[in-house]
């Protein structure tokens, strides 16, 4: 394996991702997690850039960092003693350990198997972003999860509402 | 070819290549070399432009404003830097250390790498990203992150009511924003700055008043200026999320706000503005860079101005302006101007070959009357719409004090 | 990837520039604490509790609500780029989609979700 600045920034990037996400999870401070959350979420969108799909790494940083990390944020705040919270486990850990444990070999199971021992394709030619746009609202391709997309999300926006006024 | 940067760049990778260095790190180091420039010179324009902005609001509010250090009091701002140098950082009991000092460092951050992507002539440009209105907002939304940092680590009730309020803003205005910076992708069929500026012989602001103006106002929301500056409205809040601020830690905050200002200015004028374009700028590429500085300072003049003049809203009233007006009225230009300017296309393109071209001012007519056309119309309803409701407020309000004792007219002051 | 360089570049200048300048106040500026000049600034009157208090649900509602039209909005840029190249039916089919999110709007405006209280 030879060290170029591309694998030096993909290290750099993954060590974020992971130190990120391990802070998550040892974290006591549900703000302080939050952080660590956005720390590892940023890692990802850099991630993004290396694999040259900027677009990606943007929609990454606008909506996982400028609204989730804050719509997290605001829901500590809106939650009644959630601070006081010192126990990082509680009665169910083990259920939460299996689950985690069959996710992490699916997901290795499928990565191992697609893309193990694969050379990365060259890039995409043209414009990706207009092929995607273009891809969207077509016919033959994804032209019907576009729309049902905006039903989710008004669907998501019903039931928040629905959730938040009880 | 006339262009001062492109001069700069052949000198120094010639230099660079002269000493031995490979083209590849030579590219390195003046890239190196342009972003430290460029950081460097966002920060120290403030200098300037704090000045500036004293002077002119002590102009419009009757007064003289800064005049006792240099001539002019221009020097005003130097000294206040080495007046803030010398005082202490308090650090508040309680505190959360690392975001404490995160916050100011993020939020200057926010603000310098939206100049990334501002093309400054027709070839100078930081990096002309293929994303690149998508990353102003994404960049946009690291301020977010740095005011939540500031208030929750001061512990402090007024910052972390500030910061709260300030969040609630600034994410409701990020919508209009977002959405009318998708107004010139559309016109332009692509999100590089670069080619935004260029496509604009007819300045979006005259095709597109209603979005530019609905894009102003997102942006001074953005940025925390009257009439959008309860964030730190010091009868309410103190000062906000900076309350626990001081010294070069609170100087940090406030560099951030007015780069904020200069930066919302310079992103309108090449948005709506035509950024570097102008009379010979395309064979002068120096000249361009003239017309741009001059376009961002003629829009931070009516920034300054409408700080000296408007009042502060309420938070609700932001709230709902923002909600219940602004979105509206963005999703209805942006509907109407897609189905408009589609069906002109297909109907007009016999006639008028040239219909999507950005080539020429001529070439541009046809498309930029329809534009307009349609912007006339939605703001002529936003106009009605809008006084529609002031009158409701008014009579709500009169409604509301008519139980009052009259209060006779001219005898209270005998 | 080149053209990111220069982003990563600024990105750390524009980290290290403000950094400078707080730790070299930290360094010049004089550092007498004490508990009366550290504790938390209320105006002069005692601070009482603690500060993370609970909010309102609203600002909850109103972080939703943005995400839901950020989300959308991500949705619509690739929308826009390609905007050129596509047919009436294409433009359509993005005006389709804007209106149903405008239909989540107007839910929770009627709903009172919008309101400030």
């Amino acid at each position: 394996m030879t060290i170029t600045p591309i694998t030096i920034a993909f290290f750099i990037m993954a060590a974020f991702t992971l130190g990120g996400s391990l802070g998550v999870v040892t974290n006591r401070n549900l703000f302080h997690a939050a952080l660590y959350l956005v720390l590892a979420l940023f890692g990802v969108a850099g991630l993004f850039v290396l694999l040259e799909a900027p677009f990606l790494a943007a929609v990454q940083v606008l909506v996982y960092v400028g609204a989730i990390a804050v719509l997290i944020t605001i829901t500590i705040m809106v939650t009644r003693r959630i601070m006081g919270v010192t126990e990082s486990v509680n009665r169910q850990w083990p259920l939460a350990a299996g689950v985690s444990a069959i996710m992490a070999i699916t997901l290795g199971f499928v990565v191992l198997d697609r893309f193990a021992g694969k050379l990365p394709v060259a890039a995409v030619p043209g414009d990706n972003i207009v092929r995607l746009g273009e891809a969207l609202v077509n016919y033959d391709a994804y032209l019907v999860p576009f729309e049902v997309a905006s039903v989710l999300l008004l669907a998501a926006m019903i039931g928040a509402i629905v959730v938040a006024r009880e | 070819m006339g262009d001062i940067f492109t001069t700069i760049y052949n000198f120094l990778s010639g230099l660079l290549v002269g000493w031995g260095a490979s083209p590849i790190v030579a590219d390195a180091i003046i890239a190196f070399l342009a972003a430290a420039v460029l950081a460097t010179c966002v920060l120290l324009i403030l200098i300037f432009n704090i000045w500036l902005e004293r002077k002119v609001l002590g102009r419009i509010q009757d007064r003289i404003g800064p005049n006792r250090v240099g001539p002019y009091g221009i020097f005003q701002t130097v000294a206040d830097l080495l007046k803030l140098l010398t005082k202490e950082i308090i650090i508040p009991s309680g505190a959360d250390l690392v975001p404490f000092f995160l916050a100011p460092i993020i939020m200057v951050a926010s603000v310098i790498l939206v100049w990334a992507v501002i093309p400054f002539t027709a070839k100078t440009i930081g990096t002309d990203v293929n994303i690149g209105v998508l990353y102003l907002a994404a960049v946009g939304s690291l301020g977010i992150m740095a005011v939540l940092l500031a208030g929750w680590s001061s512990n402090n009730k007024y910052a972390l009511l500030g910061a709260f309020r300030a969040v609630a803003m600034l994410v409701s205005y990020e919508v209009p924003m977002i959405l009318m910076l998708m107004m010139p992708v559309l016109i332009t069929g692509s999100m590089r700055m670069g080619e935004i500026a260029a496509a604009q012989p007819i300045w979006y602001a005259f095709s597109m008043p209603l979005a530019a103006v609905i894009f102003l106002i997102a942006m001074t929301a953005e940025v925390g200026r009257s009439p959008f500056d309860l964030l730190e409205a010091e009868s309410e809040i103190v000062a906000g999320y900076q309350t626990e601020y001081s010294g070069f830690a609170f100087a940090m905050f406030y560099a951030a706000e007015w780069a904020h200002a200069f930066t919302m200015a310079a992103l309108i004028a090449t948005l709506f503005l035509g950024g570097w374009r102008g009379p010979g700028a395309e064979q002068y590429p120096t000249l361009g860079f003239i017309y741009f500085i001059i376009k961002t300072y003629a829009v931070y003049f009516l920034s300054i101005w409408s700080r000296g003049t408007l009042p502060r809203i309420r938070i609700d009233q932001v709230m709902s302006f923002c909600w219940k007006f602004l979105i509206p009225l963005s999703l209805i230009l942006i509907v109407l101007t897609t189905l408009a300017d589609k069906i002109a296309q297909t109907v007009l393109m016999e006639r008028f070959p040239d219909y999507m071209s950005t080539a020429s001012l001529v070439d541009m007519l046809p498309r930029a009357s329809i534009l307009l056309a349609v912007n006339l119309v939605v703001g002529a309803l936003a106009v009605w719409w809008i006084a529609l409701l002031g009158r409701r407020e008014r009579q709500r309000q009169e409604v509301a004090i008519s139980h009052l004792a009259p209060v006779e007219v001219g005898t209270a002051t005998k | 990837m080149g053209e990111w360089t220069f982003i990563a570049l600024l990105f750390i200048i524009s980290l290290i520039l403000p950094a400078v300048p707080i730790i070299a106040g930290r360094l010049l500026g004089p550092r007498k604490p004490n508990p009366l000049k550290n504790s938390t600034y209320e105006c002069g009157v005692e601070t009482v509790g603690d500060t993370w208090v609970q909010f309102k649900v609203q600002y909850y509602i109103f972080a939703l609500v943005f995400l839901i039209f950020d989300i959308e909005v991500v949705f619509l840029y690739p929308w826009a780029v390609a905007y050129h190249q596509l047919p009436l039916f294409g433009v359509v089919a993005g005006i389709v989609f804007i209106v149903t999110l405008a239909e989540a709007l107007i839910y929770a405006w009627r709903k009172g979700a919008l309101e400030w209280v």
